[in-house]
């Protein structure tokens, strides 16, 4: 039971009062806030789900396996551009990886501790640069210099593969992924180079100390341990790569065929969008658009969840093996 | 010298070196490359009318026809007008997100799920937060669907994760026991959140404000779909503008050699641009997180 | 339980205080005198933090905490009063001195003012000028009120922030390890306040260090796991202590 102090009379010393309501306001306009950027990313679901819907009744399923893309025929399936995106991508990454590893490799083993920050800020510079001046740097600079010298080398080497029949235009599959290669490297670059710097001094030290060399440390050290940060930067550069446009539709050819060699023209979901979005002659088109950008987002987004969920466990991982 | 097994490990592990430290070289090829042309065409047309004067009419130089390159004037007031309704939405509500997260969520599951809504957010292909705007307003405001406003709205979008998380970073880093010092005296909940903690977050703030607006600003593919078409200077919001990156697609997609030598202008000027603020950004946060390490 | 025979400012009564799950303290009552010194002592772990942090409801801003019993202040149950005013009458000094880092000086120790009740400039530099003079900090600082709060020593920096808390004029100061990240100078000069500041406040000092508590207080609580086991006049405490774990504790057995 409580009882009041029997031995004081209440203190005289006059106080002002304190409102409630600065407080309640304050949380109510932040909640609305969080709320917002909640419900934005469930609003882009809804709102491009809602818009598809023509399509998605007059075709169902059909628009993700259809091969071809016939706004007059009223046929609409997603499938050259799927691959598209994911040929673009995959050679993207297949170029980026080894570079972006190597960078980082050099950068937390072998660079001056002094080189390195300054260095790794430079590189991320790379992704500061707008998507539109890759892609027009990539059309005036880089085009010819793929159609001229790159090409010609690349058919009589690699010729026999089939992957680089046809004429080069310079205009194809490969200049965009080669323009998409730089632009993930920064991803891939900033991510590695940070799992490798969480790898803790012992790991090396015991490498180092059974007579290894820098670079069986690294092998077989750094990298396994770094692993699933590389992976999830890998994962993050792809999701990066798979929703770029401007840089993708000044290249590519913008041809919505499922492309035969490296030296076709192709076309990617996001450079579809972009390239075809005006030309809305048929009244299916622009749902169909819709749901070509409902199905890009989906696909990113599940992406991105992956690469972080694969973040999130390594460095859980290391929170729990740490000395 | 022995060239047994020991010495080819040896010779191996330099090679390494050497092929990694080239790729350095190699992936910084394309930044200085670009940085170049950028610099060396686009400064071609820089004068001071580039900036005020407006697009001019497409031509390509042949004989007894001169070209002009007047300007960029029209894309840069577009560009301006773009930005800052763009930000005076996406701030508020990054800010007030952040703020909540680290106020009233802490260390709180709720916390972590609007600090993943917004990494999931910056994901979301900036095409694709044009196609959403696209089809939001053509149902609900279909006059505006084509205009300054639906494109800040789209470009909003691609900055509010920047700024939710780069505000939420600076006011984590500001330690517990500024917290603790400020409601011990009697402080209210909501002047120790702005006018104590809000404001000595503030450097980090702002730069996650500014590296948002450098993001938008070389945002080209939602403004193609909304807010593309004219080269005469801006009228009124509620209409369709040009814009810096918009200029560059132009330059890309034409045949006009002046068209194209603008462009280059129009490059060079957002290079510049978001090449600075990224380094000033990157020494504003280094000047902060010292400046906390000296209390106590 | 021993009543002190003057006033009883600030009353506990069966106070426990929970972190989730777990008990940090437990049916704690203690009278805290009016006007003189109450030392919370005991070895670590036993609460005495968690005990001073309900006395001003800091305890409840971490997460998943929950209080249980009363505290009154002068017969206020602070349990039912909004926990702001509950702070600006009740004022608290931390381990780490905390001054406001981006912030001069005169701006740190008017902070309670500019924020809570705006008064004139005059006021202001008048009650600035008091609480430097109470914190013994006056002099060293009287030409530099404009610097920055940093540029001061740790032991000057912890009058700073003592001079903060007074400038609210609260009615109680409470103080959590004042000393403990100091050097034996700025401590001693620390304690010699404590006697000073007792004429015309209510101090509540946790301490790690018996002699210390000897030396500035006049009534002394001893916990232990959570438990009141020990609470009188200091002298009686430390000479005559009634229970045995108290007498362990004093002379250094564990702890």
């Amino acid at each position: 039971m409580t009882r009041g102090n029997p031995f004081r009379a209440p203190s005289s010393r006059k106080r002002r009062k304190v409102s409630k309501w600065g407080d309640r306001i304050f949380l109510a306009l932040t909640a609305v806030g969080a709320a917002g950027v909640i419900g934005i990313l469930v609003a882009l679901v809804v709102v491009l789900y809602h818009g598809s819907l023509p399509i998605i009744n007059a075709l169902g399923i059909k628009f993700l396996y259809t091969q071809t893309w016939n706004p007059y025929g009223n046929v609409y399936g997603i499938v050259p551009f799927a691959i598209g995106t994911l040929l673009t991508s995959a050679i993207a990454l297949l170029i980026a990886i080894p570079l972006s590893i190597g960078a980082a490799i050099f950068l937390t083993q072998h660079a001056p501790t002094w080189l390195r920050e300054p260095v790794a800020q430079v590189v991320q510079l790379l992704a500061a640069i707008p998507s539109v001046v890759y892609g027009f740097w990539g059309l005036i600079v880089l085009v010819p210099i793929m159609r001229y010298d790159v090409d010609p080398i690349l058919a009589n080497v690699l010729g026999w593969t089939g992957w680089f029949s046809g004429r080069h235009i310079g205009l194809d599959v490969l200049t965009a992924s080669v323009v998409l290669s730089i632009m993930t490297v920064p991803t891939i670059t900033a991510i590695s180079k940070d799992s490798m710097m969480a790898v803790p001094r012992s790991q090396k030290e015991a490498a180092i100390s059974l007579g290894a060399t820098d670079w069986e440390v690294t092998r077989r050290a750094v990298i396994p341990y770094a692993r699933g940060g590389i992976i999830a930067g890998v994962v993050l550069g792809l999701g990066r790569a798979l929703g770029e446009t401007m840089a993708v539709t000044l290249v590519i050819g913008n041809a919505n065929v499922i492309p035969t060699s490296l030296f076709s023209q192709g076309q990617t979901i996001a450079s579809l969008i972009a390239n075809d979005f005006f030309e809305q002659e048929t009244p299916l088109e622009l749902p169909a658009l819709l749901e070509a950008a409902l199905f890009l987002l989906i696909i990113t987004l599940a992406v991105n969840i992956v690469a972080r969920w694969i973040l999130a466990r390594f460095e859980a991982g290391r929170a729990v093996g740490a000395e | 010298m022995k060239f047994n097994r020991a010495t080819r490990r040896k010779l191996f592990s330099h090679g390494m070196t050497v092929l990694t430290g080239a790729t350095v070289v190699l992936v910084l090829i394309p930044l200085f490359w670009i940085i170049y042309e950028s610099a060396i065409l686009g400064a071609s047309v820089f004068s001071l009318g580039f900036f005020t004067q407006n697009i001019p009419a497409p031509c390509s130089p042949h004989p007894g026809v001169t070209c002009s390159t007047n300007g960029v004037g029209s894309a840069i007031q577009g560009t301006v007008y773009l930005l800052l309704l763009a930000a005076l939405w996406a701030v508020p509500v990054g800010l007030g997100a952040a703020i909540f997260a680290v106020e009233y969520g802490g260390e709180r599951a709720i916390a972590r799920v609007i600090s993943m809504a917004a990494d999931v957010l910056s994901g979301v292909p900036s095409i694709v937060a044009g196609m959403f705007i696209y089809a939001l307003l053509i149902v609900y405001y279909p006059l505006l669907v084509f205009s300054v406003i639906s494109g800040s709205l789209a470009l909003g979008v691609i900055m509010l994760p920047i700024v939710m998380r780069t505000s939420e970073e600076a006011l984590r880093t500001i330690p517990h026991s500024v917290r603790e010092a400020a409601l011990a005296l009697g402080i209210s909940r909501w002047k120790t959140s702005v006018r104590i903690i809000l404001v000595a977050a503030m450097p980090g703030v702002l730069t996650g404000v500014l590296l948002s607006i450098a993001r938008a600003a070389g945002e080209a593919a939602p403004l193609l779909l909304l807010d593309n078409g004219s080269l005469h200077p801006c009228m009124s919001v509620d209409t369709v503008c040009q814009s810096l990156s918009l200029t560059i697609y132009l330059g890309a997609t034409s045949p006009s050699q002046n068209w194209v030598s603008i462009a280059w202008g129009a490059a060079l000027i957002l290079v510049i641009l978001v090449l600075g603020l990224s380094i000033v950004s990157q020494l504003v946060l280094n000047r902060t997180a010292r400046k906390w390490g000296q209390v106590g | 339980m021993a009543i002190p025979s003057v006033g009883v400012k600030m009353d506990v009564q069966h106070l426990s205080a929970f972190y989730g799950e777990h008990r940090a303290i437990e049916d704690i009552s203690i009278p805290m005198a009016d006007r003189e010194v109450t030392a919370i002592i005991g070895p670590s772990g036993c609460g005495k933090s968690t005990l001073i942090r309900c006395l001003n409801r800091l305890h409840e801003t971490a997460p998943k905490t929950r209080v249980e019993g009363s505290v009154f202040l002068d017969g206020d149950d602070l349990y039912r009063l909004d926990p702001t005013v509950v702070r600006r009458r009740v004022g608290m000094v931390f381990q780490k001195p905390n001054p406001f880092a981006t912030m001069s000086i005169y701006n740190n120790v008017s902070a309670p003012l500019r924020f809570n009740s705006r008064p004139s400039r005059e006021v202001m530099d008048q009650t600035v000028l008091r609480a430097l003079k109470q914190a013994a900090l006056w002099e060293e600082v009287r030409d530099r009120l404009d610097s920055a709060a940093t540029s001061l020593s740790g032991g000057q920096q912890q009058r700073l922030c003592i001079a903060r808390a007074l400038a609210a004029d609260p009615e109680v100061l409470l103080m959590d390890e004042p000393c403990s990240a100091l050097d034996p100078i700025a401590t001693s000069k620390i304690e010699d306040l404590i006697s000073q500041l007792k004429s015309n406040y209510t101090v509540i000092i946790v301490t790690h260090n018996m002699q210390q508590a000897a030396r500035v207080s006049d009534n002394t609580a001893f916990l232990y796991l959570g438990k009141l086991i020990e609470f009188g006049p200091t002298e009686e405490l430390f000479e005559r202590p009634k229970e045995k774990l108290t007498e362990s504790y004093i002379t250094g057995r564990f702890g």
